[in-house]
């Protein structure tokens, strides 16, 4: 499988991997995907009292793409507001990344992963 | 020396072809399945191929498949179209190739109908023979594009026109037009046609089925999902290549091959019309520009072969696949010509390669092959 | 490592080079001088010389295996072998019964022309092998049923490397008269094969897995007791009538040439190949969470089928393309499926995900292996600091007990 130059460069160079104390109340913990389906994302957004993300890491077991995927995303997320970063979309992914048809669902899980740990936060801001 | 003069059998390897197919045995030697750099490679190699066979045969590159020859293309076009259908009808011309016959045959044993349509004298199927036996339980019809004895063309065009319905697929043997005359798929607007490497200078073991995407084809080999599930098995990547060269060259040289073909048949005919007892077959037909078939009146077919090969010259009597069988050429019978003359039928076939010494080394071989017997006739 | 051609090849099991010596005898038969006759041209010499070639190749294919050359009949390659062996049997013998006895781990060639046979009425039993991935004899026997016609079993994997015991299966099928039906395109130039010892009625081979061209193989057909076949390519009824189509003379000459050094080099390269694999599965075997797939003992000296734990194994190739290696079978490895091979063992998703194979051949090297340990070792320690998987292994999370996301 030929890989875009893009994927190519996340993947040797990833950003923002790492970890945040997922207990903290001010961090929101994304993890989806599944072992089984060869694809398991956990993103990890900071975020200030005004609501702006400060800091956004992430791990992955994936493919190439997968990887690439959220990397990409915690570059775009950081500095945004929470409702911004909810606007970013699989297909703003997939495009900048390029990435052929048999590894779209790697951008969705990315947007998946987005959601998932901006209503971690919200919840735990709620709670 | 030797004359060879059997190029409708097979064709001796053009050497830029083997320069494009060297490097895909040793250096680049990926299995094209390979998600790695050496897959990538041969994968890459594979879709160029397709490229240069679809340019060959006037098709789009989606519509070729490899196969491990022609015999393969023609078991795929007639079983793989219709193996997975209820039994029903098709119709295949009485002279076409084993590899079309016997695959219709199996069907016939499997419950469906099967007609053969017969030639004219001139070795031309007739619209009107081939609409009378089409009905609305005909599925398929099959005909070769040139004969390979004959080397007759078949108007393939006015034919399909004839069959008004969008059930009944059509498919035509084009092994023996690649590289000798052009060829346009889309054009000609039928569904399915095949080609062959080793008729083109290209090496054994390739072969194409062109086909319509939208006709659903059965594999007639199951496994790795190769050529989209249609061709299984690991491609022949260093065959495909060379046929891929080999189209390229034909597309090429094609006015110039088709010009010197053409000046050689046309001489040696000349000659033969000059000798007694000599008759010649379907020479009014459209033949192919490098095909002459002929005998030598009373003299047995089968003797003269040998003869001709002691002098160091090869040609055949019929298609090689049935010349070891040692009956009279069934398109010859078809053509309505006597068994006692059909048995002693040559057929010469030129390529690239002969130049017009050849024509005269064959005259020269069959005068003195001819005058022996006659004197020795005399004699005893 | 500058004396090192990158990438290197560690796929010698979805195909190989061809052998210079084999290349040379190819190209005296494919130019005009040469030997590039139609081989069924009964007429003249062109085509005499090239039946000889082919008798010859075939002379060598059957030495190898210890058959009598008239067993031999020419194919394009193993995927057609294989169709041609099972269903020709089972249209041929239909009348005797309308049961097939095979494995799980069979290459696509021979389950997917099992499952056609399925569609027109037959009945297929696919078993399950052992973790180690060997065929529980057992489990065969209780298998066979008297109307079972055919029994297919690979000799070695291509993805875990295993051998099974076919002399013993052989002994079974020909107790039982079901006729059996072994895939040896693995095996062939790799382990001993003695036809006049084994019970085997039909062999499939390739040429491109030992070192000879792509698109030729051939098929084993057992005279004595003899078994019949129903063609499923017609046409010039070349072989017998069980497969037509014009003899590609240079491939099939390869093929010979193949199996004629192999014959001669086989014992040796084995050991020397063996040394190679050992020497790699020790530079790995010592990382944490690193699991073998299929046996050790029984398995062919070229193939180390391993999964790293927690990495999956596409992300894993990328990392690594300075070598050629397979996550999987190649036929499959376009689609995101992980290994079914590995799932019939038993192994869990994360495991077949996080597979390589790694196979070695004639062409591999010392220094090959070593810079590859390094390679990988690195690759996969990169990797496991991305994996979030990795992280909750060392907090101790069992990922079982884990309610996935499935999406």
């Amino acid at each position: 499988m030929a890989y875009s130059e893009k994927v190519m460069d996340h993947y040797e160079n990833p950003r923002n991997v790492g970890t945040l104390d997922k207990d903290a109340a001010n961090v929101g913990t994304g993890m989806v995907g599944a072992p089984a389906c060869g694809d398991v994302m956990r993103l990890q957004i900071q975020v200030s009292d005004d609501g702006i993300i400060e800091n956004a890491v992430f791990k992955t077991y994936g493919c190439g793409s997968a990887i690439a995927s959220s990397s990409l995303v915690t570059e775009w997320m950081k500095g945004k507001t929470l409702e911004e970063a909810k606007k970013i979309k699989n297909l703003d992914i997939a495009e900048e990344l390029a990435l052929p048809p048999v590894k779209v669902h790697c951008s969705v899980l990315a947007e998946d992963a987005i959601s998932a740990a901006v209503e971690d936060y919200l919840k735990k801001r709620a709670g | 020396m030797s004359v060879y003069l059997d190029n409708n059998s097979t064709t001796a390897l053009d050497p830029q072809v083997l320069d494009a197919m060297l490097p895909y045995f040793k250096d680049i030697h990926g299995n094209p399945s390979s998600v790695h750099r050496y897959g990538r490679l041969t994968r890459n190699a594979l879709e160029q191929a397709r490229d240069q066979v679809a340019r060959l045969a006037g098709a789009r590159n989606e519509q070729v498949i490899f196969t491990s020859g022609g015999t393969e293309a023609n078991n795929l076009a007639i079983l793989g179209a219709l193996s997975h259908k209820a039994p029903a009808h098709l119709a295949v011309s009485s002279i076409e190739h084993a590899s079309i016959i016997e695959p219709a045959k199996s069907l016939f044993k499997k419950g469906w109908k099967l007609d053969l349509v017969n030639v004219d004298s001139g070795c031309y199927i007739l619209a009107d023979n081939l609409k009378s036996v089409i009905s609305e339980d005909t599925r398929l019809v099959s005909v070769m594009m040139a004969n390979n004895e004959t080397g007759v063309v078949q108007d393939i065009q006015s034919l399909k026109q004839g069959i008004q319905s969008d059930q009944i697929l059509f498919h035509s043997d084009a092994s023996q037009v690649a590289g000798k005359l052009p060829l346009n798929f889309n054009e000609i607007n039928i569904d399915m046609m095949t080609l062959s490497s080793h008729k083109i200078y290209g090496p054994q073991g390739a072969g194409a089925l062109i086909a319509n995407r939208s006709i659903e084809l059965e594999p007639v080999l199951y496994g790795g999902g190769q050529e989209r599930g249609i061709r299984n098995g690991t491609e022949n990547i260093a065959a495909i290549v060379g046929f891929g060269a080999a189209a390229e060259l034909a597309i090429k040289q094609l006015e110039e091959t088709q010009k010197h073909l053409r000046s050689l048949r046309d001489q040696l005919e000349r000659e033969l019309a000059a000798m007694q007892n000599i008759t010649l077959f379907a020479a009014e037909s459209d033949r192919l520009p490098n095909t002459l078939q002929f005998a030598v009146n009373d003299f047995d077919g089968e003797a003269l072969l040998m003869l001709l090969d002691k002098k160091g010259i090869a040609v055949s009597s019929g298609s090689a696949c049935q010349s070891s069988a040692g009956a009279p050429s069934h398109v010859l019978l078809a053509m309505g010509v006597k068994p006692e003359l059909a048995k002693h039928a040559i057929r010469v076939s030129f390529g690239r390669n002969n130049i017009a010494k050849d024509v005269q080394i064959l005259i020269e071989a069959l005068k003195d092959i001819t005058l022996i017997q006659h004197k020795s006739m005399c004699v005893g | 490592m500058s004396n090192l051609k990158l990438p290197i090849y560690f796929d010698y099991s979805a195909t190989t080079p061809v052998d210079e010596r084999v290349a040379e005898a190819m190209i005296k038969c494919m130019t005009f001088d040469g030997n590039f006759g139609n081989p069924a041209s009964r007429s003249h010499a062109f085509g005499w010389n090239s039946e000889e070639a082919v008798e010859e190749a075939r002379g060598h294919v059957a030495a190898l295996i210890n058959a009598d050359p008239r067993e031999i009949v020419w194919t394009s390659g193993a995927t057609e072998s294989n169709n041609l062996a099972i269903k020709g049997v089972a249209h041929f013998y239909k009348k005797n019964g309308k049961h097939i006895i095979t494995s799980k781990t069979e290459h696509k060639a021979v389950l997917d022309t099992c499952r056609q046979l399925e569609r027109e009425g037959y009945d297929v039993t696919y078993l399950d092998p052992e973790p180690n991935g060997l065929i529980d004899l057992k489990k065969l026997a209780d298998a066979m049923r008297d109307d079972t016609i055919l029994v297919s079993i690979m000799h070695v994997n291509n993805e875990i490397g295993v051998i099974q015991d076919i002399a013993a299966i052989g002994e079974m099928c020909r107790e039982r008269k079901i006729i059996f039906h072994v895939d040896a395109a693995q095996s062939a130039g790799k382990v001993d094969i003695d036809l006049e010892k084994m019970k085997v009625d039909l062999m499939s081979f390739s040429a491109h897995k030992i070192y000879g061209p792509k698109g030729i193989g051939a098929l084993y057909v057992r005279r004595k007791p003899r078994i019949r076949l129903e063609a499923q390519m017609h046409g010039g009824g070349h072989e017998r009538g069980m497969r037509s189509g014009t003899l590609a003379t240079h491939q099939i000459v390869g093929m010979g040439e193949a199996f004629r050094i192999a014959k001669q080099e086989m014992h040796a390269e084995n050991d020397r190949i063996m040394k190679l694999r050992n020497r790699l599965w020790n530079g790995f075997k010592d990382m944490e969470e690193v699991y073998l797939n299929g046996d050790f003992e029984h398995r062919v000296a070229g193939n180390l089928n391993v999964s790293f734990n927690f990495v999956e194994g596409e992300s894993l190739i990328m990392a690594l393309k300075d070598i050629a290696v397979s996550s999987g079978s190649a036929c499959t490895s376009s689609s995101l499926e992980p290994s079914y091979v590995l799932r019939a063992l038993g192994r869990s998703d994360e495991l077949a995900h996080s597979s390589l194979r790694f196979t070695i051949g004639r062409y591999t090297k010392e220094e090959e292996i070593d810079y590859t340990i390094n390679l990988v070792k690195q690759a996969v320690s990169k990797l496991r600091d991305l994996s979030p998987l990795w992280d909750m292994f060392k907090e101790g999370v069992d990922l079982n007990s884990v309610e996935w996301a499935a999406h």
